[in-house]
């Protein structure tokens, strides 16, 4: 597997290049959320705003107001959290074209409970005019600009940083509201999002060999979401829909399969995964998914659990899944 | 000075309080004490300091159109204002709750239809009693004490960089000045040079539950923005000559610092029968023999303004 080193570091800096109407914004993690090339870059449209999140967020709407496309850098936490007032009245009410660019989602950093975004799908899809992004790998980063940009509105979007994965080929980018097909399969229907994705293709791939076929969806448009295909598949299934997420089981992808499929009628069970209405701690993320069963062996387990089968899959049978090093050189010094 | 203007602009003030009065017995209650402390400033400010587009006739304000979404672009009320010329000011009023006595500001001075009041908090007016962005005058939302100076300060840093005349014109009540919010702003308006800003601060010293040196104390109020890098002027917010001056002055004087007028008034100003009262966020009547001594100071005040009598 292809591991890229601080991709949306770099991308955003070429990615920039041709847009002077672009500005960043940040909350003192300039390189701990990759915004230091472009600050070095270009210095006249980077804003240093201190650790002040209220002001900065109707700061970039009173500038958005003007013309300007202020794409706001910090923690994913620190976003919604911190300045869920301003991000309401400022930027979501007027809709204006303010980007929010949240890093380390759920349980990505070791930060714990006072650095970890676990409601922050919940929150930010109940906003009016809110549109929510999620990337789930190398590919899915690189391409989160261009559809953040191409949304005349208010986009929150969850992004990786450090060393991350290419799963979709580099020519595949993100599309807003497209739903990547990543296995096809009649026994079941999984969804998954952000770094889940990779444990589902883990999980899934293990499956195929014992004769399970799973029809495996990445979800990266949060919201709007609307797929009556998806449902339909979910139905036609022979066990139903498990959902697997790096978020709170209430509010996020798993809540949205709920809803999408009481609206189109589904009879067929829905198993969600995500952590399971409870705060984290601070621990590596590898830990935390296992601690809060939202890896690929937890999904192994849930799925032989529904089929009724043990299949004896240990950890070693999945794919190989890359974890980069405590000091990594890609790895930002700062939480 | 000049005192043609200042007298125009003293008249325009008394205007605006009757005018929230006569509401405010028509509603049987209003913000009323705001207009008190507030009319010298924001006639001044229409009146003289505001580069605003100019109109032909008052504009009239329509129904609320909807909320802003992507099938429906927002509207403000900034065409009663600058209209967003680059050689206008924008006008950021902060404390929404002083949306009556803009309103009144706005008829007073030939900017706003007068129906404007009777269509004031009308079910499917866009005259709302909290204004919002589309409502007359209003160009943000500002209902949530607080995000008014830092989305003024994006829009300021803005204009700044695309090099229009036009400056972003604050105008704040002291209660907001309370929260984090504020000082998060002035802290970065300095930071980031935003010298095109000017906010005029309503000192009137109350807030919804009381005295604010009894809820929250914010002085020494100049010192503290002083501190945090804006340049401060202290003022009688009532004395319309010093409000042209210090104005004149600020304008003047070279700056890289955002400029704050503090403004000291009074809730009561030019409306002695408030005195009486303890409680001044929004007035209303206890009964229908206090109503009446309301109606009836407003017909006394009235007829000596048509018989030339200043206040």
């Amino acid at each position: 597997m292809e591991i890229l080193k601080n991709v949306h570091a770099k991308n955003i800096v070429e990615w920039a290049k041709d847009k002077p109407n672009t500005f960043l914004l940040s909350a003192d993690l300039t390189s701990s959320v990759e915004a230091h090339l472009f600050r070095d870059a270009y210095p006249d449209r980077f804003l240093s705003m201190g650790i002040a999140e209220q002001n900065m967020l109707a700061f970039a709407g009173g500038m958005a107001r003007e013309g300007l496309i202020p794409m706001v850098h910090t923690f994913a936490v620190f976003i919604y959290r911190r300045a869920y007032d301003q991000i309401s009245m400022s930027v979501a009410y007027p809709n204006l074209p303010v980007k929010m660019f949240g890093f380390l989602p759920g349980v990505m950093t070791p930060g714990g409970a006072t650095h970890q975004a676990i409601e922050d799908i919940s929150v930010m899809r109940s906003l009016p005019n809110m549109t929510i992004i999620e990337c789930g790998d190398a590919t899915d980063v690189e391409s989160c600009l261009d559809v953040a940009y191409s949304v005349d509105g208010p986009v929150y979007v969850r992004v990786l940083r450090g060393e991350i994965p290419r799963l979709f080929s580099k020519n595949d980018p993100m599309v807003l509201g497209k739903i990547r097909t990543l296995h096809e399969g009649d026994d079941l229907v999984l969804l998954t999002s952000g770094i889940c994705t990779e444990e589902g293709m883990r999980a899934v791939s293990a499956m195929e060999d014992h004769g399970i076929n799973i029809q495996h969806y990445h979800v990266s448009t949060l919201k709007p979401f609307d797929h009556p295909e998806i449902v339909e598949k979910i139905e036609k299934s022979k066990y139903g829909c498990i959902v697997l997420e790096n978020h709170s089981i209430i509010g996020g992808l798993g809540t949205i399969i709920a809803e999408q499929m009481a609206k189109y009628g589904c009879s067929k069970k829905l198993y969600k995964m995500g952590l399971n209405d409870v705060f984290v701690h601070g621990a590596s993320y590898r830990y935390l998914m296992r601690e809060n069963d939202i890896d690929a062996m937890a999904l192994v387990a849930k799925i032989e659990s529904i089929v009724g089968q043990h299949f004896g899959i240990r950890e070693e049978d999945l794919e190989e899944t890359y974890t980069p090093a405590d000091l990594s050189d890609a790895k930002p010094e700062a939480l | 000075m000049d005192e043609r203007l200042v007298s125009r602009i003293s008249y325009a003030a008394d205007g605006i309080r009757l005018r929230v009065l006569d509401h405010t017995l028509n509603r049987r209650g209003g913000y009323l004490s705001q207009a008190c402390s507030s009319a010298d400033i924001l006639a001044s400010l229409y009146l003289s300091i505001l580069k605003l587009d100019d109109l032909d006739h008052p504009l009239v304000p329509g129904p609320f159109s909807g909320v802003p979404s992507k099938d429906h672009p927002a509207v403000t009320g900034a065409s009663f204002n600058g209209n967003g010329r680059s050689d206008c000011d924008n006008f950021i009023l902060s404390p929404a709750q002083y949306a009556l006595p803009l309103y009144a500001t706005l008829v007073e001075t030939g900017r706003l239809d007068n129906v404007a009041m009777e269509n004031y908090n009308i079910d499917g007016s866009s005259v709302e009693q909290i204004g919002a962005e589309h409502s007359p005058g209003m160009e943000v939302t500002t209902g949530s004490l607080g995000q008014g100076i830092s989305q003024a300060a994006g829009i300021a840093f803005a204009r700044k960089r695309r090099g229009d005349s036009g400056r972003v014109i604050v105008f704040l009540s002291d209660g907001e000045c309370q929260s984090g919010e504020f000082w998060e702003a002035v802290q970065a308006m300095s930071f980031h040079k935003l010298n095109n800003m000017l906010m005029f601060i309503d000192i009137n010293g109350y807030q919804c539950d009381g005295i604010m040196t009894s809820v929250m104390n914010i002085e020494p109020f100049d010192e503290r923005i002083r501190a945090f890098g804006g340049r401060v002027f202290r003022i009688d917010g009532h004395d319309i000559p010093l409000i042209l001056s210090t104005y004149q002055k600020a304008c003047e004087e070279p700056t890289d610092k955002p400029t704050f007028i503090l403004c000291d008034t009074d809730v009561c100003r030019h409306m002695d029968i408030l005195r009486e009262r303890t409680k001044f966020h929004y007035v209303r009547f206890s009964s229908e023999e206090e109503w009446q001594r309301y109606r009836d100071y407003y017909d006394e005040k009235m007829k000596e303004r048509s018989a030339g009598w200043k206040f």
